[in-house]
């Protein structure tokens, strides 16, 4: 069985200007910040980002690396509102296909399924369709006299053509991983991660630690627990406190004081840059060792 | 007449907690520390059988006091990000979202303000609005009634009220229901012909006409309007003492 470990610098190395990218987790929780660091340090540009929003969009942004950003929201969280991304939108810096969350959803599992679309009510009526007009209606084929059709409120109806979201590459952090690519998540939602990883050509996992293959599960943690299989992995990465600031439990909580001060340095120009060259322009170990400082003994 | 003692925090808890009135077995979401101790005290009392999640991926037993840490609370089943869009389009869920502008139809805006290419005020983002407002019942908490937030047209049709709705089809006003509007002045709903915006009740101490100076288009206003009803000696009891003796209430509605 392939040995996929990789470090976190040759996953970012595989990336190019240009490419569309997924980033798992889900607003301030388990985003996979070592790579999204690593993205801000290198000098890729004009990223397609497509993301539940985070730090990792506003870290992106800050540091200008994204042409646009595919969401349905960018939050922190316990901040309601993202003030990079705030900033780069009301600067006109950044493009944005703004979609409900579940057509988000929907276009991610259209990808991993191979169908051009899927269809959803999700959209209708609202401006998400007249804010991307090259969104389409598909009407559905089953007529009142289809003996598939048990509603006659549902023939013939219009419903919103949700296209696949195709991503050249999609990175996603969790717990425990095996080096054959098999994912474990012990905090309590596994998000879509699994859906961007099947709607990427290149797909990258990175963990908290490495465990040895078929022992993901044990007596606390069911098999159900790693929905993550290695079909879905072309490299894995240990990066420890790779989700830092973001939450990660069980292994650790969102580190709040730190996310106050990354938010807040985005107030002024002199703020941000302090805060940049501190915890984003750094390689990671020099991140990690800055925040076990903040932390204390 | 302002019932001495029941603050303005406390009827709009009322007002919230009587839009789950006969919900049944549905999943309620509550966005915003009012509708959040409105829903518990519908669980507490008269809609014992509505499902609440614990704000991170389950279905939590009972309802908690609203100052409850994880730790404190017992879970019944789980409710991923994912397994909520199961219960979002299968129709069994009534949500409170907010808005940061609503118009007379029953849009909202959670976007933002001015233009979306590069907006004014960059807001949270259409989140799952779109989805829910042609999917369940779908009604919105406001705690800062003004002509700011209950405006004319909103800029970002994020949820969507009834005119866009009729003009989508029968897929999007098939299981569409705008239900409830409360605000910190009153409570609003679309009973009306044109299904437009008519007010419902006004919370004891606001004047009708305060609240038509704070409207930013014309509200049907009915004949007779009655006040927003008192809370029972129970309820009040469960919102001081058993959900929120922190009053969190009166931070997010100053009496």
């Amino acid at each position: 069985m392939a040995d996929k470990r990789v470090g976190v610098d040759d996953m970012v190395s595989e990336l190019r200007s240009g490419m569309t990218i997924g980033i798992g987790g889900w607003g301030s929780r388990r985003k996979p910040m070592a790579v999204v660091r690593a993205i801000c340090r290198s000098d890729l540009t004009d990223l397609t980002v497509v993301a539940y929003g985070g730090p990792d969009v506003g870290l992106l942004c800050a540091t200008g690396k994204v042409r646009k950003v595919v969401c349905g929201f960018v939050t922190l969280d316990s901040i309601a509102l993202d003030p990079h991304w705030r900033a780069a939108r009301q600067h006109g810096e950044v493009e944005v296909m703004e979609v409900d969350e579940g057509m988000f959803f929907l276009g991610l599992q259209a990808a991993a399924w191979r169908v051009p679309f899927l269809p959803t009510r999700a959209g209708l009526g609202s401006d998400v369709l007249s804010l991307n007009p090259e969104l389409r209606l598909v009407r559905s084929p089953y007529d009142a006299a289809s003996p598939f059709c048990r509603d006659a409120g549902d023939a013939d109806v219009d419903l919103v053509a949700m296209p696949a979201l195709h991503l050249d590459a999609a990175v996603v952090h969790v717990n425990r991983a095996d080096t054959a690519g098999n994912g474990q998540v012990l905090s309590p939602d596994a998000f879509f991660d699994a859906l961007f990883l099947g709607a990427a050509e290149r797909r990258f996992v990175t963990t908290e630690r490495f465990v040895e293959n078929g022992h993901l599960a044990d007596e606390t943690h069911p098999l159900s627990s790693v929905p993550i299989h290695r079909m879905l992995t072309d490299a894995v990465a240990e990066a420890r406190g790779g989700a830092h600031f973001t939450a990660n439990p069980p292994d650790y909580g969102r580190d709040e004081t730190f996310q106050k001060e990354y938010a807040a340095a985005a107030g002024d120009p002199a703020d941000w840059e302090r805060f940049a060259q501190r915890y984003v322009l750094v390689p990671e170990e020099e991140y990690q060792a800055r925040v076990r400082e903040r932390q204390g003994p | 007449m302002s019932e001495p003692g029941v603050t303005r925090a406390e009827f709009c808890v009322i007002a919230c907690a009587d839009a789950w009135r006969d919900a049944g077995e549905v999943m309620a979401s509550p966005f915003g520390t009012i509708p959040a101790l409105g829903a518990r005290l519908a669980k507490l009392t008269f809609a014992p059988d509505l499902v609440l999640t614990d704000g991170e991926a389950a279905l939590m037993v009972g309802a908690p006091p609203i100052a409850t840490g994880p730790d404190g609370l017992m879970r019944e089943a789980a409710m991923t990000y994912r397994t909520v869009f199961d219960v979002v389009w299968s129709g069994r869920r009534h949500i409170m979202m907010m808005a940061s502008q609503i118009d007379r139809t029953g849009n909202q805006n959670i976007s933002a303000v001015g233009p979306h290419d590069q907006p004014k005020v960059q807001l949270v983002g259409v989140r799952g609005a779109p989805g829910n407002s042609v999917n369940h019942p779908t009604s919105y908490w406001v705690p800062d009634h003004s002509v700011r937030t209950f405006v004319e047209h909103v800029d970002v049709v994020c949820g969507v009220g009834y005119a866009r709705a009729a003009a989508a089809g029968p897929a999007a006003t098939r299981y569409h229901d705008v239900r409830r509007v409360v605000s910190n002045l009153g409570v609003f709903d679309f009973e009306t012909a044109d299904r437009t915006m008519r007010l419902r009740s006004y919370h004891p101490g606001v004047r009708v006409e305060d609240i038509v100076a704070a409207t930013g288009f014309t509200l049907t206003i009915p004949e007779t309007v009655d006040e927003t009803r008192l809370p029972t000696p129970e309820e009040l009891d469960t919102i001081r003492v058993v959900l929120d003796p922190g009053s969190r209430r009166d931070r997010e509605v100053k009496s």
